[in-house]
């Protein structure tokens, strides 16, 4: 199954790059192991915009849909065949990348 | 002379406490082996506990009449399964597809012996690091213990309907997280191991020292489910020397119990307690638990050096309050918690005298301001230096924050023998 996951950080653009070597090296990893989905850093959650385009005119609100003391910096995807081998690959993420991680469970493609 | 013979009138009543034994019995030792089975065949915990309890419910209906089966055990799995497949088929009508991937186990054969691995995966399962502690507790008791929803809520003081959503919800993070239904890999299996044995301390300490203020102050229903819950991951696991420790821990603190609580409901500290009152039976089984582990000359981790504390308070007419201090020592060098090292300057206090248990309890006063025993602790040195006034302001101090009913009568009545 896949799941996403959140890099949480409190501080804008705070990645050194020790940091980036050491994710550029895990990601390596997640390839060779047939783990990686997907991989991206995110620009600071200020640059936001949230969209809504449920009524007849579209309305746009500059900043992020809720004020958090911390937010995603970066996400990846990753493929796992369950919880156990995503835990344990993500804490070496988690090492790699210097920050907290959230894994959260992506819903499987409807059938 | 008339053969002896039963009245008849005897027969049905001593057959109907007969079957309920049987079914008491059955509960006890079946009930987490069927849940487990069902859960590797079905790979649904919902399905598997759901099945279990009615398969359980059709025994008590039909062993009254029908008599005891020969193999209670494999009648439950099987009547078990039946339920589970029957739901399957109910829910899944409208989903042929869906019935058809459900019932491909269907045709399944059982590999033999994979029963027991099946128990331990429920454990590993219930007892996963993804779950939050109280979900741990609450799943452990509810499908490897085989207690209902209303036992474990009151056992915990919440309502039904808040347990039972608890139990739901951890089963719902369970399926759709992919905690998988195995037993962790060798080097994962002793982190997870102890992950387990905290969370039957967990449920033992509850029992143990039961909080709230109008419940009782041991709570035997808990300590005793502890304890089996361990024997069964002993006997599962029976090489791993922290199980066999956690065993012979919770065995000498059992064995106690009766002298920890007077008739007045007041704690009882241990070299007060009336030893006769002391299960020897349960001693002697954790003084060999113990030994055992002794014997095994492998360095000994926490539980087993908490075992082996224990077996010295339980040694002859008194502690050897310097053989404690030594195994504290042990026990500060794996584990340098607060908690350990108060213990461990309670042990010093009662061995070189109070000034200098005092002055290793104050080391550690900061971390541990909010902890009753702390308190307490400190109130009984103080006393014995007489220091009067720090004295009652130790006692008010525990008073104020200890929650079981039997430690808060005890450091009632230390404070009203010093006055105001």
């Amino acid at each position: 199954m896949q799941y996403l996951v959140n890099v949480i950080d409190d501080r804008s653009e705070s990645g050194t790059a020790e940091e980036a070597i050491a994710i550029d090296a895990f990601n390596e990893k997640l390839i060779a192991g047939g783990h990686w989905v997907f991989a991206a850093g995110l620009a600071d959650p200020t640059a936001s915009t949230v969209i809504d385009g449920r009524g007849d005119e579209p309305v746009f609100t500059d900043g992020p849909f809720a004020e958090a003391k911390e937010w995603a910096a970066g996400l990846w995807v990753i493929e796992a065949p369950d919880l156990d081998v995503a835990l344990a690959l993500m804490t070496e993420g988690s090492r790699a990348c210097n920050r907290r991680l959230e894994l959260r469970p992506m819903l499987p493609p409807p059938e | 002379m008339q053969p002896p013979s039963r009245a008849p009138s005897d027969a049905p009543s001593a057959r109907v406490s007969d079957v309920r034994d049987a079914l008491t019995r059955a509960h006890r030792t079946e009930w987490a082996r069927v849940v487990a089975t069902l859960a590797r065949r079905f790979g649904n915990l919902d399905i598997a506990e759901d099945a279990a309890a009615e398969a359980f419910a059709t025994a008590a209906e039909h062993w009254p009449a029908d008599g005891v089966p020969p193999a209670p055990g494999a009648w439950l799995t099987t009547t078990a399964t039946r339920k589970a497949i029957d739901r399957i088929r109910r829910e899944s009508t409208r989903d042929a597809r869906h019935r058809e991937a459900m019932l491909v186990y269907d045709t399944e054969t059982e590999p033999l012996g994979a029963i027991d691995d099946d128990r331990l995966r429920l454990i590993f399962i219930c007892c996963h690091p993804a779950l939050a502690m109280p979900a741990r507790i609450a799943l452990t008791l509810r499908l490897v213990g085989g207690l209902t929803v209303p036992e474990i809520a009151s056992a915990f003081l919440v309502q039904d309907t808040t347990m039972g959503a608890r139990i739901t919800r951890a089963k719902s993070k369970i399926a759709a997280s992919g905690i998988p239904y195995r037993v962790p890999a060798a080097q994962d299996l002793p982190v997870r191991v102890s992950g387990v044995l905290a969370v039957l301390f967990l449920i033992f300490n509850e029992g143990y020292l039961a909080s709230g203020p109008d419940t009782a102050p041991v709570r035997e229903e808990l300590t005793a489910e502890a304890i089996r819950l361990t024997r069964l991951l002993r006997e599962l696991l029976p090489d791993n020397g922290e199980i066999t420790g956690l065993l012979g821990l919770m065995l000498l603190i059992e064995a106690r119990r009766r002298a920890r609580v007077s008739p007045s409901g007041e704690l009882v500290p241990l070299a007060e307690q009336d030893r006769a009152l002391w299960d020897m039976a349960l001693i002697a089984e954790g003084h060999a638990l113990v030994r055992a582990r002794l014997a095994s000359g492998l360095a000994p981790g926490r539980y087993q050096l908490l075992a082996a504390i224990n077996a010295v308070h339980t040694d002859g007419d008194a502690t050897d309050w310097t053989q404690v201090v030594a195994l504290y020592d042990q026990l500060v060098r794996i584990d340098p918690s607060p908690i350990v090292r108060l213990s461990r300057a309670i042990a010093v206090g009662e061995c070189d005298g109070p000034e200098l248990g005092l002055a290793l309890i104050d080391r550690v006063g900061a971390e541990l301001e909010e902890y009753p025993p702390f308190h307490a602790a400190r109130a009984q040195l103080l006393r014995r230096l007489d220091r009067d006034a720090e004295t009652r302001e130790a006692y008010d101090a525990a008073i104020a924050l200890a929650e079981n009913s039997a430690e808060v009568a005890y450091l009632k009545r230390q404070r009203a023998e010093l006055g105001s």
